[in-house]
């Protein structure tokens, strides 16, 4: 049979090389991920509430972000920056500002659904029970907005490692540059590497956000 | 901004948008095909295709495209299924995209409850018409936001196509800015591509959205 290439990934560090290209492209993930869920829901929970133009303004940059491509995104800001305002900023860092303000647009959207899911009876009867404001936030609407919240913000954030495979578009050494080097370096000896390494690829990324996502469905059916 | 330069490179942009158009619409459409079969096969329960169509989606949901793609297109030809690269570009749009759509079709069929399907037959209408009049219409009208976002979400997936040396707006973006640093112009253009790409998408999508919600019942 036919060699596929697996004989590579045995071969000196080449496997651990992998991880950690894999490690690169997740850092980048978690550090956005990090920063959007603070923003997110800082954003969520006040957007519009009582300054207009800051509504609007804020709508704007919501939609631009929601229809841009992210791959978009990434060029205006590794691209764009160096030319406007003459910054060098490197492959992490681009991507770190970009997944961080998409990332914050995605949950902030997340956190407004989910409290205005909450029906506005509830709201109301819970005051005429004699609740005052606060309590009517923390018995009745923030425990049943956080249920929904929680498995909706577990997809965004396997959505958010799935996305930074991008950062390799503005020259960040992660995992599929690691896969290419490695390919590239048996090209001789076993020419057909690229299947059984990029298969290794795609199942760690699987691997990766396989159980997030799991754990997602489970808690949305739990709670649902 | 350098106005003639941005004569000159027009047609570029335009002759990409259209190849991005092109992938993004043939990728979509298999990806519907996909969907539809893999929720067809799962609603009627048919063993084995119910647990590899389970597989599939698993696998495409929790992947990123650039590494389906890279796979489709560097690795699949080691064991003999070459492609070209707008081949690939579509199948690899239709091997994510079918995961999503069968997810949104699924949830539509889902929302419509048993009694609908119960009283219909008990008003005389066959299997069929039961689905074609009472189970579709609801089922479309839930499913179809679902729909239009992930239609929206393709498109905007068709950007890593340039990964697969496919000459997409990215791609000449890329290429453009390389040649001549006239970074403001090349980034401008791409932006307003892709807006004339999405807007009108996510525009009708809304429209269309409003006018089915007479659909939804029972809710």
């Amino acid at each position: 049979m036919q060699s596929l290439g697996l004989e590579v990934l045995f071969k000196g560090k080449n496997f651990a090389r992998l991880l950690g290209g894999l490690w690169a492209a997740l850092k980048i993930s978690l550090i956005s991920i990090a920063i959007s869920m603070v923003l997110g829901i800082l954003l969520g929970i006040l957007v519009g509430r009582k300054n207009r133009i800051a509504g609007a303004v804020m709508r704007c940059y919501l939609e631009f972000i929601h229809i841009m491509p992210q791959m978009v995104l990434l060029f205006l800001v590794f691209f764009g920056t160096a030319k406007a305002f003459g910054w060098n900023l490197s492959g992490e860092v681009s991507s770190i500002i970009v997944f961080s303000l998409w990332g914050t647009a995605e949950m902030s959207d997340l956190v407004r659904g989910a409290v205005t899911s909450i029906p506005v009876i509830q709201h109301e009867s819970a005051m005429a029970l004699g609740l005052s404001r606060v309590q009517v936030y923390r018995y009745v609407i923030l425990p049943q907005a956080i249920r929904r919240l929680i498995p909706q913000s577990i997809n965004l954030i396997t959505r958010m490692i799935k996305t930074t495979s991008l950062v390799l578009m503005i020259g960040v050494v992660e995992i599929l540059k690691v896969a290419q080097q490695i390919i590239e370096a048996n090209r001789k000896s076993s020419p057909n590497a690229a299947f059984g390494v990029y298969l290794t690829v795609f199942l760690l990324y699987f691997l990766l956000c396989w159980p997030v996502s799991l754990l997602a469905k489970r808690l949305e059916k739990r709670w649902g | 901004m350098d106005w003639e330069y941005v004569e000159k490179i027009l047609p570029l942009y335009g002759k990409a948008a259209v190849l991005t158009v092109r992938i993004g619409v043939l990728g979509i459409f298999f990806a519907i095909l996909v969907g539809l079969l893999c929720s067809v096969v799962r609603q009627m329960k048919i063993p084995v295709l119910k647990q590899l169509a389970s597989v599939y989606i698993e696998l495409s949901r929790n992947t990123p495209l650039l590494v389906q793609l890279f796979f489709i297109y560097y690795g699949l030809p080691k064991i003999g299924i070459r492609t070209d690269p707008e081949t690939c570009g579509v199948a690899g749009l239709a091997f994510l995209g079918g995961s999503y759509m069968a997810e949104a079709f699924r949830s539509g069929l889902e929302a419509v409850g048993r009694i609908q399907h119960e009283s219909a037959l008990s008003l005389g209408l066959t299997g069929l018409q039961t689905f074609r009049y009472v189970i579709l219409p609801q089922a479309f009208a839930i499913s179809f936001p679902g729909i239009t976002a992930n239609v929206i979400f393709l498109l905007k997936e068709t950007s890593v196509f340039s990964a697969i040396s496919l000459m997409d707006l990215m791609f000449t973006a890329k290429d453009q800015i390389g040649l001549y640093y006239k970074t403001t112009e090349c980034l401008a253009l791409l932006v307003v591509f892709y807006l004339v790409i999405l807007l009108p998408v996510s525009l009708l999508g809304s429209l269309i959205e409003r006018r089915l919600r007479h659909a939804e019942f029972g809710t």
